[in-house]
């Protein structure tokens, strides 16, 4: 006879993925004991208003928590808070920094993503901040009540959505970008100049093809300047470093588990160890359908999409290995002085962009990859970004052709596919 | 505090305190009533936390932007007459004794 894995199950990261694998694990049946391993301390919570909403003051602390802590223990959730020091696989459990073993009969690792710092002398002076917790996205906005010229070193989602979140003080910010636009290759060049543009619009400045190399104090220890690598000194007495994310892959190697820009996982989000999954910001995931390099996002959608799988496959019996492997479209959002950008699909490697749709403030970008429709960029057009995660979904996207004939509508041609 | 009463698919009903300026999706997730997924967390973006308002109090609700308008056509449950994104609603006095229907799924 089967049975469903009894527990206990330890979940390393109480980010918004953590959170959904304890969570989906009850939705879905599961009574054993689940276990939440998180070092921040408070009540779970949820990172994309960080940067804006609350960031911004539009939001209080309790909105940030998807749901109430008390929550968790109607649950029979048990919330660890303390850092995870290693997994131990030959005892099968997870060693805290307080001495603390938890014992795990399947072991989930959703342990996200770290902020790059800045490899520039100074990026340790007072005034100098990097954004991915709350405790940071606090002392941002206390700083942002102060600040007279603000430094943004790197022109990703995060360092865009800082600076916009900015402007509601009242600063200009000017974002040091290292490539030629903004957003890297998460977006297409049309997309990029609308955020460009916007940005200027609202009194936001680039340096791009320049990066930080240095920040300049005063004698008390606070950044007063940012050099950059062509000698340039900006005025800087707040700066973020925003440049970039690595995933958390420590526990992994510590454990000697395979790591691959990520923590190393089959399609069914499992490591080589049976017994331990890794899901979120921090997992690598071999492709569903064959060959091709593993993928890793960092999103929320990406996040929850993967908690619940993995909570699907431990809630069943024999844990889920006949759970056909994790496939699902990737989407993205954000959104800068009102202006919302919705992505469906991956746009990294397109060779062909077509722009549908009139307007500077609202377009869509339908971006193809060897003649197949890869991924498709809305701006201000969100019924046009749910038309095409339907058709990406489907696999039944409109070809390059169709999509650049004159009137040419994808909200029409997802109902004429549907 | 208003009191909103979510009704389920399957017909089981909550009512809970939702605090002014809070969101009916917000109120419903907080206090895990079910059938609202919110992915998003309350950006308009997803449009998994739908719900059918009750038509007699639908004409006095805040008005809907055109975003919210357009994520409205593309619910996993069809869209009626008193179709809201319930992020979208923040509470307010006016609010006291609402209630709304949870689809039968939001994805």
């Amino acid at each position: 006879m089967t049975q469903r894995a009894k527990g206990p199950v330890v979940i390393v990261g109480a980010g918004i993925a953590g959170q959904q694998v304890a969570l989906g694990l009850r939705e879905k049946g599961f009574d054993g004991a689940v276990a939440l391993v998180g070092e921040e301390p408070g009540a779970p919570y949820e990172r994309p208003p960080l940067t804006k909403a609350y960031l911004r003051g539009d939001i209080g602390p309790g909105e940030l928590e998807p749901r109430p802590a008390e929550l968790y223990g109607r649950e029979r959730i048990d919330l660890v808070r303390a850092r995870a020091e290693r997994i131990d696989r030959a005892g099968r459990a997870v060693v805290l920094d307080d001495g603390r073993r938890l014992p795990y009969d399947r072991l989930v690792l959703a342990t996200g993503a770290r902020n790059r710092p800045l490899r520039a002398p100074g990026s340790d002076l007072e005034g100098v901040f990097s954004l991915r917790t709350r405790r940071e996205a606090d002392a941002l906005r206390e700083a942002l009540e102060e600040a007279g010229s603000i430094v943004v070193a790197g022109a990703g989602f995060i360092g865009l959505e800082f600076a916009a979140s900015a402007s509601a003080y009242g600063h200009k910010a000017t974002i040091v970008e290292s490539r030629a636009r903004p957003l890297g290759r998460a977006v297409s060049a049309h997309t990029a100049a609308h955020f460009t543009s916007l940005h200027e619009r609202h009194g936001a400045g680039f340096v791009f093809g320049e990066e930080v190399r240095a920040l300049h104090g005063d004698r008390a220890g606070r950044v007063r300047e940012a050099e950059l690598t062509d000698g340039t000194r900006l005025p800087a007495d707040l700066v973020l470093a925003a440049v970039g994310a690595a995933p958390d892959t420590r526990l992994a190697e510590g454990a000697g588990l395979p790591v691959d820009d990520g923590v190393a996982v089959d399609a069914r989000l499992g490591t080589r160890d049976p017994r331990v999954l890794a899901v979120g910001d921090c997992a690598a995931v071999a492709p569903a359908s064959g060959g091709g390099p593993r993928v890793r996002l960092e999103s929320v959608q990406n996040a929850l999409d993967q908690a619940e799988y993995a909570a699907e496959r431990l809630a069943r019996p024999d844990a889920g290995e006949d759970l056909p492997p994790y496939e699902r479209l990737p989407w993205f959002w954000s959104d800068q002085y009102g202006s919302s950008l919705q992505i469906a699909g991956l746009a990294a490697g397109h060779d062909r962009a077509v722009l549908v749709g009139d307007g500077d403030e609202a377009f869509s970008v339908l971006l193809y990859r060897n003649g197949a429709l890869a991924a498709v960029e809305s701006v201000n057009r969100p019924a046009e970004h749910m038309a095409a995660r339907h058709l990406l979904a489907a696999g039944r996207g409109p070809s390059p052709e169709q999509a650049a004939a004159p009137g040419f509508s994808l909200r029409a041609f997802a109902r004429a596919a549907a | 505090m208003p009191k909103i009463t979510y009704v389920a698919a399957d017909a089981g009903e909550r009512t809970v305190d939702v605090p002014v300026g809070t969101s009916v999706m917000r109120g419903a997730v907080s206090n895990g009533v079910p059938g609202i997924v919110a992915q998003c967390g309350g950006n308009a973006q997803c449009a998994t936390c739908h719900v059918y308002v009750d038509p007699e109090r639908y004409g006095g609700l805040p008005p809907m932007s055109e975003h919210e308008d357009a994520m409205l056509d593309t619910t996993a449950c069809p869209r009626r007459e008193t179709s809201r994104l319930s992020c979208q609603l923040k509470a307010d006095a006016d609010f006291e004794g609402l209630t709304v229907t949870t689809p039968e799924r939001q994805r």
